[in-house]
């Protein structure tokens, strides 16, 4: 393996200095988080620069962290350099309130479903996205259902409580 | 929008759409699983295609947010249920690299044999079902037994057969039985013959090749881009895979192939996966070999305080039934963190990617689930083909819809 999560750092950071902070590496894996305007500009340089040639989107999800005030939804790119075999995961994270960034499409065919798919679990509005509409839910659906604030079971419920799954009380 | 060459013609002045919209699916018998494509058709040629999905989503992902680790995996079985114990192992190898466990050289080639014999399963019902679609039963009536075969060795280990909810966190639920062994043996011994006969049937058979050859072709530069993996990519002539790329569960350990197309097209489709069904029966052959020198009694890591023990255990040993009590109300410590794993599923590169947040059951689960990224390159791959050649594309793809939806 030529390419090193070390040196895809130093590259990083050459271009984008300050954007880019959080570098870490659990299990391996280069793992970073891009400020949210600029998610684009590095997958864009990701993709063009020939020593780093990430060009195989591998993934495109999100997570909801409601206890994280101002970012909430934190939108996760897998991306693969196959000439290395190098992996490495960008995250982006953006209000609830306005969860706007930018899309993929341009880059990544298949961002073009991912995509869809974000949208319809967390609501991520994916900005110049050709076609941003619910893919596995149905139309009507008004709310975004793998966001935190939607409980698997009635809420209401005395007999089960969540303290068993180790979250005291609620989630 | 069309070109000169349109087949349907309507008299001047017209108001009448100059295509035809056809419904194919939700539930057409040759769509093989719940997919629906809206096609404007003119005449017999597909001008567009817009696909539908999402009819079986079950919501997996959510679900998998209220549960135990040990209760997701019956979840996976249902995301391709052509090869449940790949996804079984791939959510387990994910949990082990999540708690950090290393598995005995014995355990990793049972697995191994049981992913083998799961892409086997997997690969000849696709091959044999282009057959069934180009127009050729009796490939299809050969190979069935044969998964019948595999369906058995499954039954002989873990009880069950289609949704298979096989092994445990930290090994095995219980160890291959002789008789498993012995039926194993009996597929790989008459296995070979059955695939070659179908082979023989179809790989050089003139009409099969007219209609496979140059239909649902794809160049390499826009499979990557549509995110193909596994055998669809191969075909293109990317030689990615997970087993070579990545290694885990002691691939490395195996000596074997990839097998590549050049064109992309469906008939490459189906060599691909013919000569990977060969180099897993080599594979299969290998590890039955390397378990000849390894202990008999090992099925699962000495890591009491993950793996789930034996019922007799429970109700016999004082400590079996502590760790039973506490892998099953959730008092073992899982720690935070976050881990991407994947492994060569029979379609694709089958990825996991889990947040623990240290609770008793995923803060969030995500599949990468191959085919649903795969499948938006439909309607690029049958536009301006014929209608038929649209449902042979659809079979060489490899698509199963409860993967797909999740």
């Amino acid at each position: 393996m030529s390419l090193t999560n070390e040196r895809i750092q130093q590259r990083l950071t050459e271009k984008f200095g300050d954007v880019l902070t959080g570098f870490e590496e659990p299990f391996g894996m280069l793992t970073f988080t891009a400020q949210k305007d600029y998610n684009l500009k590095v997958m864009q340089f990701l993709f063009d620069d020939e020593e780093l040639r990430f060009r195989f989107l591998t993934d495109i999800t999100a997570v909801h962290y409601p206890e994280r005030k101002g970012e909430e939804l934190c939108v996760v790119y897998h991306l693969h350099n196959f000439v290395d075999n190098v992996r490495l995961r960008l995250k982006v994270y953006t209000p609830v309130a306005s969860p706007k960034v930018f899309t993929a499409t341009s880059l990544y065919e298949s961002a073009n479903w991912m995509e869809r798919e974000t949208y319809d679990f967390f609501g991520v509005d994916f900005v110049g996205h050709p076609n941003l509409i619910r893919i596995l839910n149905v139309d009507e659906m008004t709310y975004f259902p793998m966001r935190k604030e939607f409980p698997l079971e009635d809420p209401m419920r005395t007999d089960k409580d969540d303290e068993m799954f180790g979250r005291g009380g609620h989630f | 929008m069309l070109d000169q060459k349109q087949h349907i013609k309507l008299p001047e002045g017209s108001i009448e759409k100059n295509t035809t919209t056809l419904n194919l699916g939700p539930t057409h018998p040759a769509t093989h699983g719940v997919f629906q494509n809206i096609l404007e058709i003119d005449g017999e040629r597909v001008v567009s295609a817009v696909s539908t999905v999402g009819y079986i989503h079950r919501a997996f992902e959510k679900i998998a947010e209220r549960r135990p680790y040990y209760q997701v995996t019956p979840l996976t079985d249902r995301l391709n249920y052509c090869s449940a114990p790949i996804n079984n192992m791939g959510w387990i190898m994910t949990v082990e690299k999540l708690l950090g466990l290393e598995m005995p050289k014995r355990v990793d080639y049972l697995r191994v044999i049981i992913m083998e014999l799961a892409r086997i399963a997997d690969h000849l019902i696709c091959s044999a079902v282009m057959g069934v679609d180009t127009g050729a039963l009796t490939g299809f009536v050969y190979l069935m037994t044969y998964r019948e075969l595999i369906y058995e060795i499954y039954e002989e280990i873990c009880g069950s057969r289609l949704t298979t909810n096989i092994g445990r966190i930290g090994g095995f639920e219980r160890n291959f039985t002789p008789a498993a062994f012995e039926k194993i043996e009996r597929f790989l011994k008459e296995y070979p013959a059955a695939l070659t006969e179908f082979e023989t049937l179809l790989t050089r058979n003139r009409i099969f090749m007219e209609r496979t050859q140059g239909v649902g072709a794809i160049s390499a530069e826009r499979a990557m881009s549509y995110g193909f993996t596994g055998p669809n990519l191969r075909a293109a002539g990317v030689d990615y895979d997970v087993r070579i790329a990545n290694p885990y569960c002691s691939y490395q350990d195996f000596d074997f192939s990839i097998p590549v197309g050049t064109t992309g097209d469906c008939y490459d489709r189906y060599q691909v996966r013919n000569a990977e069904m060969w180099e897993s029966i080599s594979i299969i052959r290998q590890a039955m070999e390397k378990l000849k020198g390894l202990p008999d009694d090992v099925y699962h890591a000495d890591v009491p305080a993950y793996y789930l023990p034996e019922k007799k255990d429970v109700y016999t040993k004082m400590e079996a039934l502590i760790y039973h009590f506490k892998i099953v109300m959730g008092e073992t410590e899982i720690l935070p963190g976050e881990v991407y794993h994947s492994v060569e599923g029979a379609n694709g590169e089958l990825g996991f990617y889990l947040i623990s947040d240290g609770g008793r059951s995923p803060y969030r689960l995500h599949f990468r689930r191959p085919c649903f990224i795969y499948y938006q390159a439909y309607p690029e791959l049958i536009k301006g083909s014929m209608l038929s050649d649209a449902i042979v594309c659809m079979s060489s793809l490899n698509l199963i819809a409860g993967e797909l939806d999740a």
